[in-house]
């Protein structure tokens, strides 16, 4: 069975008809969103995290037509943003293979709202980002890079705050 | 003014040339680039761990709407091969078919079905009926060898190396070799140890599976699209599977989402390229995750005795290792993982004598392959956790022991095919790891407030650098008409930045900006031939001949441009940009006019291959030391952390060198605490998906650290060895000598699980 679904992905409104058992990660593939990867079939490597209204969800597990009235947005639609963080990850060697880092920037984009003071600690960077698997880098790139960058953007919004002073 | 200098670029600390695409999720995976119409292929997998099939009755799963074909081992060639990536001739034996009548292990193919959605396919797969015959099964690799029940009776099985294979006894390799009269020796040792250690299956699970996709180019050649380390041998292997020429085979590699080895095993490609060879349409093959756990090419499990000895003043005087090896349902990389397991553990000491003997058996699991460490990561596991025990019954200490015994630079090593290590910092690698993790305040144990118990252990590594002898790296160079450069290898970055590291070092030689070269691999009909990337080969091998090629190429350049100068070449000189002549510098072309000459009524293309084999593997040598915490209330054990220094020769990017590091530390952690393939009575993998066989997370350890002890091999690119496969070696061992100095426990079987910490607190607890 089929249900017609308008959603907005990456900024744009669109209307499908999807299959009501087709997952939105097979969906968004098909509609061009090749940085949505697939790892596993158990929800348990974090490859394909997308946002549904700016929250990180796993699109395997999250049904196409639960799109319908909701915004989605993949690496895609984020390219500025993935290509400042990518520098970071690159910085460190941090990237690898390639195949996970479009889930994990996802993920560390939404960190960002997760700590709006911009200062997660070590502890918290693991924890944040303990559902996003890699099988190169032995993650101590990532807590690096990832340091990094909100290091950066502290000192950014800090720089803005004595401009507007 | 011209630019300034660009500043040598091997050592720096240099982004991947891919970066940019990889961190924004640009499509340039095999699946990504795949043809929308391809047919999408499945496979039927075999339920019985041994069987033979009485008959397959594909009519109804053919009339499924869109299936397109249904093959099975009546449709194949019967000609047999082995899917390991390996220079031919392959030590592996042929023992494999498309498909075959007998299946050997649970998820044996034993039908391939091609339709033009999942849907129908999956729908054939569960409508093909299959008759089995199911035969008795050897699942314990110690009952394998001369078990009445044989893996491969087959007629046609074959061999081509002399490895002391013999199937009509289960036998994929056999052999002894020994120096020195070892038993003797060790029948004079005062102290000894005689102990049996035993490694287990463990999956590579790289993130990206196993996939390949294949189409039929306009001359009606057989185009593969496939996520591997050896396109060469694939193109090889491919044309015997099909019995079809090589020449009608074009094996391409787009970016891969990591390998680790388990794509220098063809897992993968036989089968879409079967269906498209066969139907001419385009198909596609990528494999689920679960069918990436069932039936792939995971490490060798390996069962070692080692003896080792020594005499009463602390000198090491004789190892010998036995080793037994299970490679599974079939040969591939069986005979050479076995190697390591003596040739790379037995040459980190100096001994009077030494015994290597070994067994690799068949038996009905899955087959292993390839994967980071090759044989070594078992032995030095057996031989670094033997030399533990030995120095607690001698009452020596683990550091002292080590830096009385080890192999130094200039040492011969008998056991490493009598090779001379040319280039070793072992020594500082040892005290570097040890003052690291605070061996001096740390050892061996510590009980914190909590009831926590610590404890700290370290283990020394080695690995080769490329199969000596026997591979061949290949560098093409091309001078563009801008001035710039294109690179044409043969080998496969994975996602361990070779690729930039090869541009590093053309860069340099060619006194240009990382820039100028522009990189392209792997393509079998453009690439220069490669063995592929494993064996820790690329960076020192094909290394190598980048430095050759560039060297060659420059002599082109300035033959040209002697040409236009009118003088004789060995009067001018190269510095990147021109050409000009060394006592008269004024006088000059630059690269553009070279290159646009060379186009112009020129009978020499301004480009140059190189190939390169090494006689020698120079070791790179590492010491890791893991400090574990363990709650001895619920045997919960973490590794707070693991401290290592590397000698991998000249470290040519050191951010690169240093994620590999880490990230083959970590997944030596996850070998040594959790990773296991575990099998149920009847043979089935039920470490099928990741919530089963768990990979560890960010959580799960506390710190990795990594530094360099840089050595200079004087037969390796700017003094570089290799770093992709030593870094896994050293976490089992470290970790299993650390826990017995935490809690007086020895473990010799891997993973060691907070269930077996604890089972073995609780009976030490009451034997008292």
């Amino acid at each position: 069975m089929n249900k017609a679904v308008t959603f907005t992905l990456n900024g744009k409104k669109i209307t499908r008809e999807f299959p009501c058992d087709l997952f939105l990660l097979e969906a968004l593939r098909e509609m061009g969103c090749k940085s949505v990867k697939r790892g596993c079939e158990t929800s348990a490597c974090g490859l394909c995290t997308v946002w549904l209204d700016e929250k990180p969800v796993l699109s395997c597990t999250t049904l196409a037509v639960r799109a319908d009235g909701h915004r989605i947005t993949t690496l895609e639609g984020l390219q500025d943003e993935a290509r400042i963080i990518g520098g970071y990850l690159a910085d460190e060697g941090g990237e690898q293979c390639g195949f996970c880092s479009p889930g994990l920037i996802m993920n560390i984009l939404s960190m960002e709202k997760a700590f709006p003071e911009l200062n997660p600690s070590e502890a918290e960077i693991r924890h944040y980002l303990e559902g996003n698997l890699c099988r190169c880098s032995g993650y101590e790139s990532h807590i690096r890079a990832v340091t990094h960058y909100f290091a950066a953007k502290r000192a950014e919004r800090d720089a803005g705050k004595e401009e507007t002073k | 003014m011209s630019s300034p200098k660009p500043t040598k670029l091997v050592g720096g600390r240099i982004r991947k040339k891919d970066w940019e695409a990889l961190t924004t999720g640009q499509p340039v995976y095999t699946d990504d680039i795949a043809p929308e119409n391809c047919l999408i292929v499945k496979l039927l997998r075999s339920p019985h761990a041994h069987a033979r099939i009485r008959s397959i009755n594909t009519v109804i799963a053919k009339k499924v709407p869109g299936v397109e074909a249904v093959y099975t081992w009546e449709d194949v060639p019967q000609k047999r091969f082995t899917l390991a990536g390996q220079t031919y001739p392959e030590p592996s034996a042929y023992d494999r078919l498309i498909l075959d009548r007998e299946v050997r292990h649970v998820g044996d193919p034993v039908a391939i079905i091609a339709a033009e959605t999942e849907e129908a396919a999956l729908k054939a797969v569960k409508l093909v009926k299959v008759d089995y015959e199911i035969l008795p099964a050897v699942l314990d690799f110690h009952t394998a060898k001369d078990n009445p029940v044989l893996v491969h009776p087959e007629e046609n099985w074959k061999v081509l190396c002399e490895v002391g294979a013999d199937n009509k006894r289960n036998l994929v390799a056999s052999g002894c070799m020994e120096e020195g009269d070892p038993e003797a020796v060790y029948a004079a040792c005062a102290y000894k140890v005689d102990e049996t250690y035993h490694t287990k299956a463990n999956q590579q699970a790289m993130m990206e599976t196993f996939r390949t996709w294949c189409q039929k180019d306009v001359y009606g050649r057989l185009m593969v699209v496939s996520s591997t380390q050896i396109v060469f041998h694939l193109r090889r292997i491919l044309s015997g599977a099909l019995d079809i020429p090589k020449s009608k085979i074009r094996v391409l590699k787009p970016r891969i989402g990591g390998g680790f080895g388990a794509k220098q095993t063809s897992v993968s490609e036989i089968y879409p390229a079967f269906v498209t060879w066969k139907t001419g349409k385009p198909s596609k093959l990528v494999y689920t995750r679960y069918e990436s756990q069932i039936a792939s090419s995971p490490r060798h499990e390996m069962e070692l005795r080692v003896r080792a000895g020594a005499d009463k003043n602390g000198k090491l005087k004789v190892l010998m290792v036995h080793t037994l090896s299970n490679s599974g349902a079939y040969a591939e990389h069986g005979p050479t993982t076995v190697g390591l397991s003596g040739h790379k553990s037995i040459p980190l000491y100096q001994t009077d004598a030494y015994r290597f003997s070994y067994d690799v058996v068949y038996t009905n699991r899955m087959s292993s392959g390839a994967y980071r460490g090759y044989g070594a990561t078992q032995g030095i596991f057996a031989v670094e956790s033997a030399i533990d025990e030995l120095v607690k019954k001698m009452g020596d200490d683990p550091v002292a022991f080590r830096l009385r015994n080890m192999t130094r630079e200039g040492d011969k090593m008998p056991a490493y095919y009598g090779e001379t290590s040319l280039s070793n910092k072992l020594d500082a690698c040892l005290e570097k790891a040890a003052d690291m993790i605070g061996w001096k305040d740390k050892y061996p144990r510590r009980v914190l407030e909590n009831g926590h118990i610590r404890g700290v252990g370290l283990a020394l590594d080695m690995q080769g650098s490329g199969i000596s002898g026997v591979d061949v790296g290949s560098v093409t160079i091309r001078v563009m008409d801008d001035g710039g450069y294109n690179m044409l290898l043969g080998c496969a970055d994975m996602g361990t930045g070779c690729d930039t590291i090869l541009a590093q070092m053309a860069a340099d030689m060619l006194d240009c900006p990382l820039e100028n070269i522009a990189v392209f691999s792997a393509d079998t009909d453009l690439s220069p031939y490669d063995s592929g990337s494993y064996a820790s080969s690329t960076t020192y091998i094909t290394g190598m001949a980048c430095v050759k090629c560039c060297k060659e190429l420059i002599g082109k350049i300035i033959a040209t441009a002697a040409e236009m100068l009118d003088k004789p070449a060995d009067a001018l000189e190269f510095d990147g940009e021109k050409v000009f002549v060394s006592d008269s510098p004024d006088q000059s072309v630059d690269l553009h006019q070279i290159s646009y000459h060379a186009q112009c009524g020129s009978n020499s293309p301004l480009e140059a291959t190189a190939s390169h084999f090494s006689p020698t593997s120079p070791p790179p040598w590492m010491c890791g030391a893991a400090e574990v915490d363990i709650d001895p209330e619920t045997g919960a054990i973490k590794v707070v952390e693991f401290d290592a220094a590397v000698d991998c020769g000249t470290v040519v990017n050191e951010n690169l060198a240093r994620v590999q590091a880490e990230g083959g530390i970590l997944q030596g952690i996850g070998m040594a605490t959790i990773e296991d393939i575990v099998y149920d009575e009847k043979g089935r993998d039920m470490s099928n998906s990741f919530m089963q066989y768990r990979l560890p997370t960010k959580e799960d350890f506390g710190k990795i650290r990594v530094e360099f002890c840089p050595s200079y091999e004087p037969t390796g690119p700017f003094g570089a060895k290799s770093i992709g496969e030593v870094v896994i070696n050293t976490p089992s061992p470290a970790i299993a000598n650390a826990v017995e100095n935490a809690i007086g426990v020895r473990f010799r079987e891997l993973p060691i699980t907070p269930e077996k910490i604890l089972t073995a607190l609780r009976e030490k607890e009451n034997v008292r």
